[in-house]
């Protein structure tokens, strides 16, 4: 019975291994990407490295911390932790600093923290408390449009500062919502529209709707052998057909300019050296240029402070490709992707609904991220300025999510008091 | 919790983690390994990015004469990160450089960055370029981009012009598509016309071997960017007139401005002392700019659009046609030049009394536009002094004084005319009357007008109520393609028919037997003209003159300053009248020594006696 008390006997420490790993490893990318002649002590806190040291060993603090709460603190104060966020997040918009065309950081002396990092947890934490309340179901259309509530309150908020990307990150809980049971049929859709929406954009809504028009006379004609399912057909494709007249109106109106820049960048629609299309070249030369091996620890020369932009932040895995080749890809993507089904694992091993499904929130959310994040350097996705969680250079990102795994961890290893 | 019935979804879950996984394990293999030119493109950047500078618009006069065009010069580039085995002396030779120098500057460039390139050693001329070219294989990360130097054949109308330089900090902030190192139009048309002189930049991604050698453009040129060359310009400026004028105003200062009334086209612009255009280009710029900017007769000032002076007499007609559409006088009024109500200001001519208003105007007599000026104030409908002087504003207001035009003229000032609340704030609310200011009468006292401004007075009295607002930019791309960014169409309110009297008088200027100017008239040409002395707190007084001609069909309106000269009638009568014959007759009929006495006339040094009062 002793065992049951130590939490830290019970500890998941496979998970904290890669946890350590990564951000060890990101670290050792970090200051080879703005290593230069003159500044090379690693403690030298005038450059990033030395400043995200300092991020490293408050977030062991701060992990440290997390461990010692009691796990009923979470789900207890859930929805208080949410409403702070609101908060601030709304907080932010009327007093927030703008750095770099986002109105989302608190200046505080010469340290910016920007809240919609911590948005994350509290929303995955309240959404796990509303799903798990009395007479709560995801059959039932109130519920599902109360869940999607809470997930999409937080992501207006943070589209209201101008930061696209992390608001896109809100629909990794879509996951979460499958996992719960929300019908199978919302991925399928999410597909389909994703692919409308592509399809748009490249070939134009006149032809897509002359696509469906020819559909919806095709399924006329054959009227006598479609009897039975006429209706639902003919409405999905007039669905398809408004939701194509819609992507129109909301890629003019809504996206900003550099956005859609940046989509018809990698639809190769538009030519922008200068831009996301120069970046992402540069970015593929990068990368490319690693070969098998890599160029090796602090020799690359694309990926100096001046080929590609944002190197330690965004674009820092074209340091992993370029100075550690293949098997450095090789061994982050195995890294996050061990991670991720580890989460998966200890989510279904959790008695707590509450739990399971904060777990599988953190899993998407960190999926969400490793993939628009190292997709966009390889040139599979728009360039959407997200970091790569426990990699990239930046205090608030690495904070945030050092508290979303840690909560989790901490869940976990008290999973055997809930009965 | 076995109940539970979706367990089954973290297979889908695991399996799209997975799926995403391998697309991009796929994606990198494919990258890395499969494809090796991504290896070849990176290899110690063998990607060069030469930015592909377009060559500015060129500038011409109204004629298709050539100002302005542009002259090949090279700047050194540097990429720090590539230079290797460098032989640091025989470099300095090549470029005429000492070591101590050649170390500072690259030290400097490292500062900025050692993987982009920046500018080494700028505005290398053709000829060292030759020598350098031949051996610059020798020195990795070394290269050399091509740049233009802007030239100007006739080394003149440098104020309209202005002048090209580097962009600073300001100006790259305000605009992304400045980088550092790049020109733009500092002032004059240059900077007007910034956004049609420029062009388009290009980039052309090349790659270079070891050798620091062009091995061709990277994928196929599909980052490359054509450079677009930028538009010509076509000003209103005749060439010869401005040389002329130039040539008139030498060794002396002030400004002459000619305008063609029917379109507000600026023929002319001198302000004197001028300088070389030729000065203030590439590396020799800074250094000639200082040395300007010390020079006690101020040449960089821009006169005719930035000095200021009372128009003295001048700005008679202007009362004149003011009190007719007041109907506060007829042509035929008369007012005495003696009595206690013409004490005020004395008649400086001897002359019959009283005078009509044509020959007022003719004589220049102080005392008629006194009391002129007092009817136009303190008419009975005006229950205070205010609104009286209000309503006499209102118009100079509307020709355009005390006010900057909108228009493509650059360092423009807006002269002076005080408002109501300046006297207020000087004699007290109640405290001043016609009298108090009677010196806006003659053109004295607070007014103000830049030569622009006079030239515009004079172009609306020679349209008879209207004037097109001055400009410099007639045509872009070819001389047939003509704009009008800024010819608007400006009425002043008064009745066209007042003018007949006052064109009259100021045609007897030249014809009359009293005339100021009737020395000057010239054969078959009816000129109208006004003498102007403005007097000058700081010292002699300034040369002032206006006029317009042909006097039925005008074509050309003038204005000329010749500061601490003496009478308007002395100098800028003369000068003014040699531009209009050289503008319409395209030659001078008149004895030569007259033209010559005033191209040789030296102001600056010495002062010559006036002849005759204005």
């Amino acid at each position: 019975m002793r065992d049951r008390k130590n939490i830290f006997y019970n500890i998941d420490w496979i998970t904290i291994l890669l946890y350590l790993a990564l951000v060890l490893f990101g670290w050792i990318n970090i200051y080879a990407s703005v290593y230069n002649e003159e500044h090379n002590s690693i403690f030298d806190v005038s450059q990033r490295y030395g400043k995200q040291m300092i991020w490293i060993s408050l977030s062991l603090v701060l992990a440290l911390v997390i461990l010692s709460i009691d796990s009923k603190f979470f789900s207890t104060f859930s929805y208080l932790f949410y409403g702070l966020t609101i908060l601030s997040l709304v907080a932010v918009l009327l007093i927030g600093t703008t750095i770099s065309g986002s109105r989302s950081w608190f200046q505080i002396g010469s340290f910016a923290i920007q809240p919609a990092e911590f948005a994350k947890f509290a929303t995955c934490l309240a959404l796990a408390r509303f799903l798990t309340s009395h007479n709560v179901g995801l059959k039932k259309l109130k519920d599902i449009m109360k869940a999607l509530m809470i997930i999409t309150v937080p992501a207006f908020l943070i589209l209201l500062q101008h930061d696209t990307g992390s608001a896109l990150v809100y629909s990794a809980f879509i996951l979460v919502l499958y996992r719960e049971g929300l019908s199978g049929s919302i991925l399928l859709i999410g597909l389909v529209a994703a692919v409308l929406f592509v399809l748009t954009l490249l070939l134009g809504t006149p032809v897509i709707l002359a696509v469906l028009g020819g559909l919806i006379f095709l399924v006329l004609i054959l009227y006598k052998r479609l009897k039975k399912s006429i209706k639902p057909i003919l409405g999905l494709l007039v669905l398809m057909a408004a939701f194509t007249y819609s992507v129109d109106y909301a890629f003019e109106n809504v996206l900003e300019p550099h956005q859609k820049k940046r989509i018809n960048v990698l639809l190769g629609l538009e030519k922008d050296i200068h831009g996301a299309g120069y970046n992402v070249n540069q970015s593929k030369i990068a990368i490319g240029s690693g070969g098998l091996s890599g160029k090796g620890f602090l020799k690359g020369t694309q990926t100096k402070y001046d080929f590609v932009p944002e190197q330690s932040t965004d674009f820092i895995f074209c340091t992993v490709g370029e100075e550690w080749g293949f098997y450095g890809s090789l061994f982050v993507i195995l890294l996050f992707l061990l991670l991720l089904i580890r989460l998966v694992q200890l989510a279904e091993r959790q008695r707590s609904r509450f739990s399971r499904i904060y777990g599988y929130g953190v899993a998407s959310i960190l999926f969400f991220h490793f993939a628009i994040n190292i997709g966009m350097t390889i040139g599979l996705t728009p360039v959407i300025g997200i970091p790569l969680p426990f990699f990239s250079y930046g205090g608030s990102s690495l904070w945030a999510f050092t508290i979303l795994l840690f909560i989790f961890i901490r869940m976990d290893a008290s999973r055997l008091e809930v009965l | 919790m076995g109940s539970d019935t979706y367990s089954k979804r973290r297979y889908i879950i695991i399996g799209i983690f997975v799926i995403i996984a391998l697309i991009y394990l796929g994606k990198l293999f494919s990258l890395q390994v499969m494809d090796h030119n991504y290896k070849l493109f990176a290899q110690d950047n063998v990607l060069r990015y030469i930015t592909q500078y377009p060559s500015r618009g060129l500038i011409y006069d109204r004629n298709g004469n050539l100002l302005v065009y542009n002259e090949a010069a090279y700047d050194l580039l540097v990429v720090p990160r590539q230079i290797t085995k460098l032989d640091t002396m025989e470099l300095c030779r090549l470029l005429h450089m000492g070591k101590q120098e050649f170390v500072d500057r690259l030290v400097q460039t490292k500062k900025y960055s050692y993987y982009k390139p920046s500018i080494f050693l700028e505005q290398i001329s053709k000829e060292e370029y030759a020598f350098l070219e031949e051996k610059l294989y020798q020195f990795p990360g070394f290269y050399v981009q091509a740049r233009t130097l802007r030239k100007y054949p006739i080394p003149f109308a440098a104020h309209i012009l202005g002048y090209v330089g580097e962009v600073d900090r300001k100006e790259i902030d305000k605009d992304s598509y400045y980088r550092q190192g790049d020109y733009i139009g500092k002032s004059g048309i240059e900077k007007t016309y910034e956004h049609l002189l420029r062009g388009q930049k290009g980039l052309k991604v090349v790659m270079v071997d070891v050798f620091n050698r062009e091995k061709g453009s990277y994928q196929e040129g599909n980052f490359d960017t054509l450079a677009e060359a930028g538009k010509n310009l076509f000003l209103t400026i005749d060439k010869d007139l401005q040389l002329y004028g130039e040539k008139l105003m030498r060794n002396k200062k002030g400004s002459i401005v000619a305008i063609e009334p029917t379109s507000g086209e600026v023929l002319t612009m001198v302000s004197s002392p001028a300088y070389d255009p030729n000065l203030l280009i590439g590396r020799i710029r800074t250094k000639n700019f200082r040395k300007l900017s010390r020079d006690t007769l101020e040449p960089l000032f821009n006169r005719p659009v930035a000095a200021q002076y009372p128009p003295g007499s001048t700005f008679k007609p202007v009362n004149a046609l003011i009190a007719l559409n007041e109907g506060v006088i007829v042509p035929e009024t008369r007012f005495s030049c003696d009595g206690v109500i013409s004490k005020p200001i004395k008649c400086s001519h001897n002359h019959y009394s009283p005078l009509s208003l044509i020959n007022a105007i003719e004589q220049s007599c102080n005392p008629y536009f006194w009391n002129t000026f007092r009817e136009i104030i303190e008419q009975e409908r005006f229950t205070n002094i205010q609104q009286g002087y209000n309503n006499w504003r209102s118009y100079l207001e509307r020709f355009n004084v005390g006010s900057k035009f909108n228009t493509d003229i650059s360092n423009q000032r807006s002269g002076n005319l005080p408002k109501d609340s300046y006297f207020n704030r000087y004699y007290g609310e109640s405290g001043w009357r016609a009298l108090t200011i009677r010196s806006l009468s003659i053109g004295q006292g607070e007014i103000e007008l830049t030569p622009l401004q006079l030239a515009n007075v004079s172009a609306t009295i020679a349209n008879k109520g209207s004037f097109y607002t001055p400009h410099l930019l007639k045509a872009v791309d070819s001389i047939g393609n003509e704009v009008n960014f800024f010819t608007r169409f400006n009425e002043t309110g008064i009745d066209s028919s007042y003018f007949n009297p006052v064109i009259e008088g100021m045609h007897l200027v030249y014809e009359g037997e009293h005339g100021s100017a009737r020395w000057y008239k010239v054969k078959d040409i009816e000129i109208c003209g006004k003498t102007g002395t403005a007097e000058n707190p700081h010292g002699d007084d300034h040369s002032v003159f206006m006029a317009f001609a042909p006097k039925d069909d005008p074509k050309i309106a003038i204005a000329v300053v010749v500061e601490t000269s003496g009478f308007g009638s002395t100098w800028a009568a003369p000068i003014a009248t040699l531009m209009i014959e050289k503008y319409l007759k395209g030659e001078i009929a008149r004895p030569r020594w007259f033209e010559q006495k005033m191209l040789d006339a030296d102001l600056l040094t010495k002062k010559e006696e006036g002849s005759e009062g204005p």
